[in-house]
Parts: C-alpha cells; structure tokens; sequence
C-alpha cells in the first residue's frame, strides 16, 4: 500500500490522529528537556551560590514586575567582547535558584549578570529615578516611584516558603527570621544576628539614601548590587575536568 | 440590529476606558469617579440590549443555532469582530512602544512603562487577535469541512466568552504588573488555569464536531487545527508549572529554575511561534486560499508530508533561543541542526499554498484577497527561511539580543500571519453576514499596499539596526579596546527606531481602512467604484471607422 492510502486510515479516524498527533510532538521535549534535570553536569558546582535573601528576592519580584527582563539580558555569552564588557561569561550555576529565569531575549539595555558593585547605590537611585540625567541617550523608562512606594510584600516568609517547595534550599530558620532579615538588610542599625551567616555576601545598608524608610528602591538596588557577585567565577571547575570525575 | 450593535459598541469602548482610567488613577477620589462611569455605561450597555426587540434578547448574547439546517455562525461572527478589535489594540500598543524607543518621555510610570506595555503588545496581537482569529476561522472550516454543525453550542460560547475574559485579565495583569515573566506566557497561575479550562472545551468542541462529521474524511486544515489545539495545551500545561505564594495573591514561582526553566520557556517560546502562529494559520491556509482561489490543494502527498515532518520538528527547534547561554551544547546543537532541518517542511507548506494558485495566477491581478494570501505566503516562505540561518550559531552570535530578531518576528507575524488573517476576515465578512460583497474591494487593496509597505519600512529598518548593533557591540579599535559604550549603540539606532514607528503606523493605517470597511459592509452599504477586473470600455468608441465624404 502507498503512503497516501496508509494515510487514509489516519485521516478517517479522529482519534488515531490525535494520538499519532501527540506522540510526534512530544517526542522532541522529552529528548531535549527532560535529561537536563539528570545530567549533572548540566548545572555546575560552584562555590557560594545561595539562595536569595528575603530583600533581594523582594527586588528580584520588582524587576519582573516592571518587565526589565524585556530590554535586560541576564546572560553573558563567552565571546571576547562580552567578556571585556560585562565580565567572565555566565555559568549554569548562577541561575540554579533562579525562579524563573531571568536571561533575557533582548538587549535594547546592557546585561546586568554581573551590574553588582559596578555602580554605586546613589547612582542606581538616580539612573533608576531618571535614567537621562546619566545617561543623557539613555531611552529607558524613569522609575522614580519607585523611591516613594513603601515596601508592601505582605508576609516575606510566605514566598521563602513557596520557593522552597520548588526546590529552593531555604531553611527554617530563614522561613522564621524571613520578615527581620528583609528590614535588617536595609537598616544598618537593626541587630541582624546570624543574617549574615546564612546569607555570605549579603550587603547590609540603607540602599536607597533615605534611611528608616524601607522602599521599592531599597529592593531593587539591594537585587542589582548582588547580580554576579555571589561566584567565584575563576574558581569554578572546567567541564573537562569535571567529565574526568567520576560518576560524571 | 447593527444599529444597536454600534451602540453598545460605543458604549462598551466608553466602559473600556473608564476602566483604564480607574487603573491608572492618581489618587483614590479620581479611580471613584471613573468607577461610576463605568457602572453608567455598563448600564447604558444593558438597557440599549434590553430595549431592543424582546424577541431577539432572548436569542440574545448566548443565542443558539437558528436550525438543523443551517451552520452555527454566531460565535465565528463574534470572533471576526473580536479579532478586528483586538487587531486595533494590539497594532495600536505596538506602535505606541515603538515610539517609547524613540521617545523615552512617552513612558508614564508606573501603568504604561515599556516593560509593561511589551507584553501587552505581544500578547494583543498573538493570543488576542490571532487567537480569535484561530478559534473563529477552526470552528468556521471545521463545519464547512465536516458537513455538519458544532458539537456543544453552548460550549462553543463559553470558549468565546471565556477566551474574551481571558484576554483581559492577561491585559490588565501586565499593566498593573501581574506578571511571571515567561515571554508569551506571562499571565499568572489563576489566568493560566482559567486559560486551561477553556482550552480544554476548545478541543472538546472542535474534536467533538469532528466526532460528528458528515465526510469520511478529515480535511487537511482540520490536522492542523487539531495539531494547534492538542500542542498548544501540553505546552502551555508544562511551560506555567508554578507554585502560588498564596491562593489569594497573584505572585507565583515557576517550577524549574534557571537552565530547566530557560529550556522549558523557549520549548514553549517557539512553539507558541510553531503551533500557534504556523500550524493553525496554515489550517487558514488550507481552508481559504483553494476556496478563493477556486483550485483545489495543489498536492495532497506533499501536505501529508510536510504536516507530519513540521509538527515533529518543530518541537526540537527551542534551544536556538539559547544559543551560546550556559545551555549545554548538546541541546543547544541538537535545536541548531532541526531548526536548519525545518526549513525543509515549511516551504513544503508555503509551496503548498502558492502552487494551489496554479492556474488562477491572474487572479493576483484582479483580485485583492488573492493578492493578500500570495504576498502573505511569500512572508512566510522569507521569514521561515530567515529564521533557519539566524538559527546558525555563527550567525546567531551576531543576531541574538539584537533587534534583527525583532525584524525577523515581525516578518512573520505581521507578513504572514497578519494578511492571511486579514484575507480571512474579508473572505468571510459577506458570507457571515449575508451580504451581497464587501462594501470596498479597492479599499482591501488600498489595505494591501499599507500593509506591505509598514512591513517593509520595519523589517529593513531592523535588519539594518540589529545588524548595525551587533557590528557595533563587539567593534575592536587597532589599539585592542572596545570602541563602543553600550549607550552608543543605543544612539546608533535611533533613526532605525523612528523608521521602524513609520511601518507600524502604516500597517495600523491599513487596519483602519480594513475595520471601516468591516463596519460599511456590516451596515449594508456598498460603495460605488470601478471594478477592479474590467478593462476599460467606451462603446461609443467600439465602432468602425466609416469614411466620411469629403465636402
């Protein structure tokens, strides 16, 4: 029989072709996706990758809202130009706690995989107050509300926890402090216990300049100060070496 | 009827922008004002419906099929409009954010901020007026095709209003900043469910007509509409995967993260492009080129392959979204090479449609929807071509991030699945609505002319400026630095940017011809104009000539 006339039986029978329809198209997901989540080389292991800090999570939810991630790539690619421009290219790692990713499709702005400590807190208030006064060719959006709308993240520990139950390590105990580790952050003069044992790296001031206020801008800045400084990036493992050990 | 149907139309446009301007009230004393106008006009809508003729209130907004003997139009009359008008808002959106990236002014924070009105453009014109413009057309050709009339009526209009609902909390969520951030997958986890829930009657009824049918035979249009409808729901099932922070709050997480999470987006990404802007519009495709045309397909075997072969394919093709990211290489390999691959399939469709005009070329010439499907199909042979090479990772190393990849959307959606969808909407028109023809055939080629020319203006403009940045990004002087700041670049491309607003302006401009000439036809005028098939005749001149005697 010719194809045409196996076809028919496929044609005449509604369910068959939905069947055959379905099985075609999941094929390729399920090649391509499913073995990222097995393969473990596929996400790097590096030193000083952690989970976001209540304050820098509650930025993170700020850059997502305002759609950066439409003119922003967080995604340095390893070309020599990147490299020089942004720095060391982006590893696996520095996204894994990332929920959801934040690489970007579109550069009408520069990356900023790596913006943190590149730029001091006042200018990114400023440049994020009013993008022109600093970059006078600058065609990004002012934010300027941003310093005047007060932090209102209703209860911090409830998004630590629905992170965690997406696979992000938080512990109890930053579940519990999750509301006074997001004020101590930005208040240099709270007591933050053990903040920043769990949190290494964690910057802790008053980052918007307008200290006993906790505003948007305090969250946004707080995020962008830590984009990429979490790695050693020079530390990490090549892939060669990694395909060498064993198990791998 | 179509009085009152203008009339609630402007009513409900007043009830639209009440709300906008609820949304975007400064302060509480302005959004309570605006509030009772939109209570007023939502009242004004129902007395204008209720005091029309008792008997057509009861067949009303949820009417059904008027009888056995004839096909059930209502929701495909309720979609074209749908599709006109969410056509309108989302050219309009997206002409309007050009601009912002000319003029930086035009952002007013917080509610119309670029990076809130982006995804209102996007999905405006994806899942707004392409999507209604799929579900209309599905159920018309699935009826036509099938002999029959659709399966669950009253299903079919809870997937139109549904829909409707849909499109408006996804709308108004991005500019009050509801969002998770997947491009084209942006509305949060309670819309994505809702989404599901229709999308599931969808199927239902659609397979459900199928089910019913009056023909051995299922209709190539209808594989492909299937093919849309079953991809559609496994990707958007997986792809929005997310955990609410609370059942009474909007933020959600997605369920992956970082590198999963990327792949997964753009499985669905490109997808969305491949089943959603391809597979169903090829279903268009299929259905209205032969019926303009008057020819049949030109190869049944060559759509048999080209089906199986671009549906399997195309699911491979996401990774080249991710094309030198911390993406392993196998798989970023593995998209490259069945992206280069798919090609093949989609000018087997493109081939497929032309070559369908085998014997009525002529007709590109006389006829201004011929006109439109061929040109449409010729963007869809470009832009399905483009895309393999940018696909290339030599390639996509200059082009990703770039506006080049801009350009290259745009080719395809407004070439391609714009002026198929426009040509749709002018087959069925007169046929809907019983109309004679079409109020203007020379205003659908005045449409056609705007069209192809607001493309052109856009996609050369953003070749020139993706490329230009691209070059500009990774320049090195003789003495081994960067010879560009970012913000170089940026002012590199202003004028590809201005250039870039004028297309859109002159597709939008087409738009509103095709909408005003929706409206006459649906009033029942016809305009008076020379036929656009005619060569000219004077019989006062069709005579010989006779020898006059001399004097």
């Amino acid at each position: 029989m010719s194809m045409t006339e196996n076809h028919k039986k496929l044609e005449r029978n509604v369910t068959l072709l939905a069947v055959a329809t379905f099985v075609t198209v999941a094929i390729g997901g399920i090649v391509e996706i499913a073995p990222l989540f097995w393969i473990d080389n596929t996400v790097e292991k590096v030193d000083g990758m952690r989970p976001y800090t209540p304050l820098e999570q509650a930025g993170r939810d700020i850059y997502i809202r305002e759609g950066c991630y439409t003119c922003h790539s967080q995604m340095i690619r390893p070309f020599r130009d990147e490299v020089e421009r942004y720095g060391h290219y982006s590893l696996a790692a520095e996204s894994m706690y990332d929920h959801p990713f934040q690489w970007g499709s579109k550069r009408t702005g520069p990356d900023l995989a790596r913006v943190g400590g590149r730029y001091s807190d006042e200018w990114h208030v400023q440049h994020l107050e009013d993008p022109q006064s600093v970059v006078p060719e600058s065609i990004m959006p002012q934010y300027s509300f941003l310093s005047e709308t007060s932090l209102k993240i209703g209860d911090p520990s409830a998004r630590l926890i629905a992170l965690r139950r997406v696979g992000v390590p938080y512990s109890d105990r930053d579940i519990e402090r999750a509301e006074e580790d997001l004020l101590a952050q930005a208040d240099p003069f709270r007591n933050p216990e053990d903040f920043v044992e769990r949190y290494p790296k964690a910057q802790i001031r008053d980052f918007d300049g307008k200290p006993g206020r906790l505003t948007e801008m305090d969250a946004l800045v707080a995020y962008l100060q830590m984009l990429g400084t979490l790695v050693d990036v020079d530390s990490a493992a090549a892939q060669e070496e990694l395909a060498e050990e064993k198990g791998r | 009827m179509e009085a009152v149907l203008g009339r609630i139309g402007l009513w409900f446009a007043l009830l639209l922008l009440s709300i906008v301007a609820i949304v975007s009230a400064q302060d509480s004393g302005f959004a309570a004002h605006m509030t009772i106008i939109a209570i007023v006009a939502l009242i004004l809508i129902w007395i204008t419906a209720a005091c029309y003729d008792p008997l057509a209130k009861a067949q009303g907004m949820f009417r059904m099929p008027e009888g056995p003997s004839r096909y059930d139009d209502d929701p495909i009359r309720w979609g074209v409009l749908a599709t006109i008008f969410w056509g309108m808002a989302g050219f309009l959106a997206g002409v309007f954010i050009a601009l912002q990236l000319v003029f930086p002014e035009l952002n007013f924070e917080p509610y119309l901020s670029f990076g809130r009105v982006r995804p209102l453009h996007t999905s405006a014109v994806i899942f707004a007026f392409g999507g209604n413009a799929l579900i209309a057309t599905s159920f018309y050709i699935v009826q036509r095709t099938c002999r029959t009339q659709l399966a669950f009526p009253g299903l079919a209009r809870f997937v139109f209003w549904g829909y409707q609902l849909f499109i408006v909390l996804a709308a108004t969520g991005y500019l009050l900043g509801i969002t998770q951030s997947k491009e084209y997958a942006e509305p949060e986890w309670y819309v994505d469910l809702w989404l599901t829930i229709v999308w599931l009657c969808y199927a239902a009824v659609f397979i459900g007509t199928i089910v019913k049918r009056r023909e051995p035979h299922i209709y190539v249009a209808n594989w492909f509409f299937l093919a849309f409808i079953v991809t559609i729901a496994m990707l958007h099932v997986v792809n929005n995967l997310a955990m609410p922070v609370s059942l009474l709050g909007s933020r959600s997480y997605s369920a992956f993260a970082g590198v999963q999470d990327a792949l997964t987006q753009w499985w669905y990404g490109h997808n969305a492009v491949g089943f959603f802007l391809t597979a169903g519009f090829l279903a268009m495709m299929y259905y209205f080129v032969p019926k303009q045309a008057d020819r049949p397909v030109y190869s049944y075997r060559l759509s048999i392959i080209h089906f199986w072969s671009l549906i399997f394919l195309y699911i491979w093709a996401g990774p080249h979204h991710l094309h030198y990211t911390a993406l392993p290489d196998w798989a970023q390999t593995l998209g490259m090479v069945f992206s280069v691959i798919l090609w093949m399939p989609s000018w087997g469709g493109m081939i497929n449609g032309l070559m369908t005009l085998n014997g009525a070329w002529d007709k590109i010439r006389t006829d201004p929807i011929i006109r439109m499907m061929a040109m449409s199909l010729a963007f869809y042979g470009m832009s399905t071509f483009e895309g393999p090479m940018m696909s290339i990772k030599s390639v996509n190393s200059l082009s990703h991030y770039t506006d080049w990849t801009i350009g290259h959307v745009h080719s395809g959606a407004l070439g391609w699945n714009g002026l198929i969808t426009f040509a749709a909407v002018y087959y069925l028109v007169p046929r809907l609505w019983r109309r004679e023809r079409l109020y203007s055939l020379r205003m659908i080629n005045w449409h056609f002319w705007l069209a192809t020319l607001g493309i052109v203006f856009y996609a050369a403009s953003m070749w020139v400026a993706g490329v230009t940045q691209g070059l500009m990004w990774r320049e090195y002087g003789p003495d081994g630095y960067l010879v560009n700041s970012f913000v170089d670049t940026v002012a590199a491309l202003e004028p590809m940017y201005m250039m870039r607003a004028f297309g859109g302006l002159l597709y939008l401009a087409g738009a509103v011809i095709m909408t005003y000439n929706v409206w006459m036809t649906l009033a029942g005028k016809v305009r008076e104009e020379a036929s656009l098939r005619n060569a000219p005749h004077d019989a006062e001149k069709d005579r010989p000539i006779t020898a006059v005697p001399a004097e």
